[in-house]
């Protein structure tokens, strides 16, 4: 056509806009952008129904603030562990990778480990939630948090499995800074979830 | 082993409901035999069901909605026969156990699986092309959208064979839908049709935002993109922003039906007006993911038929990035009664009233585009001019609405079912079929028949008129929505005559499937040669019909608005040569096995057969895993292959071009149809 297309060929060459990786990330923040909005749901939800103990527990007579501490530290710690897996993914170091993912795995587990382990404490007290209103908002959003965590995990050993398989590739990369950002993104839902319900809930 | 589900579920007791399924069941046969017949299951399973060529999965989309239009239809000509029977003191001949479920399956599946699947595939035949792409973003994901929303769309056809649907309405209120007044399977179906299909709509959303923003070809920026992709753009900005909310509003709902919650209940803490503004949340900005796509047909075809550019294509930007924002702080407006306060009501009043602000300066621009055009009165044309007329008088009327203390006069009255049809059929459903007839030659390679195309417009704008004005009055005179049958005798003649407008529209339906039908027969004729079959303005148009798999042999620059138009009046021509090696996605099947086993898991989940659930989920959790593993997604096209591809092209150019380029007329109007 014209002299100006010359300029556009660089983008002919780059044939490859399939699932390249910047789209492939734009994608999956604009996924992750609707997480939020799911999530911002149940926050809203949470906030109405907060109210609504319907002659059952409050926040205050159930919440064990030390151990949602020590939970909230443990899924913290773990993001520190994902950004550690990342720098030693940039430097090609596989081994060191492969522990830093191994690391934050297992802080995942230990996070959801305690989770159901106050769940199923709760429900023995008899607060499940088909008690209430509160109860019923409260299990809802912080359960659908932890099944984040859950495919967060299997996600992380798919991604362990494909790097041992093919290495450091640029597709890999790509997934790996997806799940990290999914990663650091529950972490912000979790903060949300200590400070709305647990602190909020205590006082 | 089978849940909840016997023998019993199956309504042999009830003939009507017996006449559709066989009806259903002899029609799955035929296609199945034919297919089978023709030898055709390899070529529909390569071709078709597998593709991730976005011009197919869009093709696939509009047969869906097609088919969906026709099921969708039949209830509603059912109402209306009901209605006209029963309105004289009579019960009808549909029990009010059967009618509830009409009217709500009329409701769901025309917004979910007629309108949306339309709006969807128009934007997935035509948005790539416009911006000057090879596909979307993420040609798989395209691919699993399409097969989730057909598994939702059949999951809600089966309820029709097993057991029920639901009896609530389109929105589904509880506490009516809760577990203590809907205890049986049809308001299940209802929640794993719709969470199915939304999972769908929400990665399409995800996809096409991706691909506006990311692949749009050199040149385009965004003040270049034609009016189309913008009012897709915006919209899937609203499927995004929306949809989440409709999938936690129905989980909350099928958490206190499946595990005895108390988010919707009206004991034990519950507050059901919760779902009512949840739903609304994400109600509202669904009319607008629906109107404003066919806002943008409608700026394509005013523009393209006046032979003029688009008048104030800024200003129509704007208005369309208004609609999207005010479509997230108006949803009080569908529940005034609720005694949310007088300040609140005011407050959603008038950001109801500022949307017909910027919807008044679309329609003006429109019109202005029309002014001193050379208009051509071509089927996409009609239906535009059609739109204006009765869009503006749903408006009005949607004013009317707005203000707070009208509404407690007119909620749930006919009134509003004649308002809300009143601005889906004469926008949404004017717009899906105006895009339709638009881009048919460019998806398919032929035009569509011009003069059924003609009656059925006639068709459809009488028997609308016939149909929903009446409506209007019988909402002034006191009747309300979701009746069964009434013993007004004023009621009656406005009653029969909304009848006669169903089967007036009914008449526009089979014109619109002959239409189809000779269209395919006469293809050979009506055949588009040169790929710019309407004197277009923008990229679609320059490619050949149906456009090439790879669309643009060489990525386009674009350097002006209306690019087409700008290189036809350069003089530049389409050939390309010598041509790059192009890389393509490859077909694939996980899209396909995916929305199968969301079938089985929505079935499973409603009987509550629990091993198939687990097993369901298992499997499209391993798919997904399986389909990450494989390397071997794509493959080059070879320069030889594009040469021959485009030789063919030119070749046909050089032969039949040049009658319609720049916008003469490539048929005249008869008069009769003025």
């Amino acid at each position: 056509m014209t002299a100006v297309d010359d300029a556009a060929d660089t983008h002919d060459s780059q044939e490859e806009h399939h699932d390249s990786g910047s789209t492939t990330t734009l994608g999956f923040w604009i996924y992750l952008m609707s997480d939020c909005i799911l999530f911002a749901a149940l926050f809203a939800t949470f906030a109405v129904l907060r109210g609504n103990v319907a002659d059952g527990p409050t926040g205050q007579q159930i919440f064990e603030l030390p151990f949602v501490l020590a939970e909230t530290f443990i899924l913290l710690f773990s993001s520190f562990t994902y950004g550690l897996a990342m720098l030693a993914m940039g430097e090609g170091d596989r081994k060191m990778l492969f522990r830093w993912l191994g690391a934050t795995f297992i802080l995942g587990a230990a996070f959801l480990t305690m989770e159901v382990y106050e769940f199923h404490h709760l429900i023995k007290e008899g607060f499940g939630p088909d008690r209430s209103g509160f109860l019923s908002s409260f299990f809802t959003l912080v359960a659908t948090h932890g099944l984040h965590v859950t495919a967060g995990m299997v996600w992380m050993i798919v991604l362990l499995i494909q790097v041992m398989l093919r290495g450091i590739t640029g597709v890999n990369q790509t997934r790996l800074a997806c799940l990290g950002v999914f990663w650091h993104f529950l972490d912000v839902i979790w903060i949300g979830v200590f400070t709305v319900v647990y602190l909020l809930g205590a006082i | 082993m089978f849940g909840k589900l016997t023998l019993d579920a199956i309504p042999f007791h009830e003939p009507i409901v017996m006449g559709a399924v066989g009806f259903m069941v002899v029609g799955g046969i035929a296609v199945f035999a034919a297919l089978t017949y023709f030898k055709l299951w390899k070529w529909l399973w390569t071709e078709w069901l597998t593709s991730v060529d976005h011009k197919k999965i869009g093709v696939m989309y509009l047969i869906l909605a097609i088919v969906m239009l026709l099921r969708g239809f039949s209830d509603a000509i059912m109402m209306r026969t009901q209605l006209a029977l029963a309105s004289g003191g009579g019960p009808g001949y549909l029990p009010p156990d059967h009618y509830d479920q009409v009217f709500t399956a009329h409701g769901v599946i025309m917004i979910f699986f007629m309108a949306m699947p339309f709006v969807i595939g128009l934007m997935n035949v035509v948005v790539p092309l416009q911006i000057g792409a090879r596909d979307v973003a993420f040609p798989y994901l395209n691919n699993l959208s399409f097969w989730l929303t057909a598994a939702g769309a059949i999951l809600i056809n089966v309820s029709l064979a097993v057991g029920n649907f639901a009896r609530v309405g389109w929105l589904a209120y509880p506490p009516l839908s809760g577990l203590q007044f809907s205890p049986d399977v049809g308001m299940d179906y209802y929640i794993w049709a719709l969470q199915i299909s939304g999972v769908g709509t929400l990665l399409a959303g995800v996809n096409f935002v991706t691909t506006i923003i990311k692949m749009r070809a050199p040149g385009m920026t965004m003040m270049r993109m034609p009016v189309f992709t913008w009012t897709a753009f915006c919209s899937n900005i609203l499927i995004v922003a929306a949809f989440p909310v409709l999938t936690v509003t129905l989980a909350l709902l099928s958490l206190d039906r499946y595990i005895g919650t108390h988010f919707f209940t009206n004991d034990a803490g519950g507050n059901p007006m919760m779902y009512v503004n949840l739903i609304w949340i994400w109600g509202h900005p669904e009319v607008y993911i629906l109107i404003l796509p066919a806002f943008g047909v409608f700026s394509e075809v005013v523009s393209t038929f006046s032979g003029k550019r688009l008048f104030a294509y800024t200003s129509m930007v704007y208005a369309t990035v208004c609609i999207t924002v005010l479509s997230f702080v108006v949803w009080v407006h569908h529940f005034f009664t609720m005694g949310a306060g007088a300040n609140v009501n005011a407050f959603f009043g008038i950001t109801t009233m500022i949307i017909s602000i910027p919807t008044g300066v679309k329609i003006f621009n429109w019109l202005f585009t029309m002014y001193r055009g050379r208009i051509r009165y071509e089927p996409p044309m009609l239906w535009a001019i059609g739109f204006i007329v009765t869009f503006a008088i749903g408006g009005m009327t949607g004013v009317m609405l707005a203000i707070p203390s009208n509404d407690f006069v007119l909620h749930n009255s006919l009134f509003l079912i004649a308002h809300f049809h009143n601005v889906i059929i004469g926008g949404v459903v004017f717009g899906a079929f105006a895009g339709m007839y638009y881009w048919f030659p460019k998806a398919m390679g032929f035009r569509l028949d011009r003069k059924l195309g003609v009656y059925a417009f006639w068709c459809w704008l009488i028997g609308f008129y016939l149909a929903f004005m009446p409506l209007y009055v019988l909402g002034f005179m006191g009747m309300t929505r979701r009746l069964n049958h009434v013993d007004n005798p004023d009621w009656r003649p406005w009653l029969i005559i909304a009848f006669v407008g169903a089967v007036v529209i009914l008449a526009g339906i089979v014109f619109q499937l002959l239409q189809i039908a000779v269209s395919i027969r006469d293809q050979k004729k009506l055949r588009d040669h040169t790929g710019d079959p309407w004197g277009g303005r923008t990229l679609e148009w320059s490619v050949s019909s149906p456009a090439p798999f790879y669309n643009f042999a060489k990525t386009p620059h674009v350097d002006d608005l209306d690019a087409y138009w700008a290189m036809k009046e350069a003089g530049q021509t389409q050939n390309h040569a010598p041509y790059q090696p192009i890389h393509m996605p490859k077909n694939t099947g996980t899209g396909v096995i995916i929305g199968a086993f969301s079938l089985a898991l929505g079935f499973a989940l409603v009987w509550h057969i629990w091993w198939l659930a687990i097993v369901s989920a298992a499997v499209i959790v391993l798919a997904s895993i399986i389909y990450s593993f494989s390397e071997d997604t794509a493959y080059w096209v070879q320069p030889e292959e594009i040469e021959a591809i485009e030789n063919e092209h030119q070749r046909e150019v050089a032969q039949y071009g040049g009658q319609s380029a720049l916008g003469e007329p490539s048929t005249q109007i008869a008069p009769e149809h003025a």
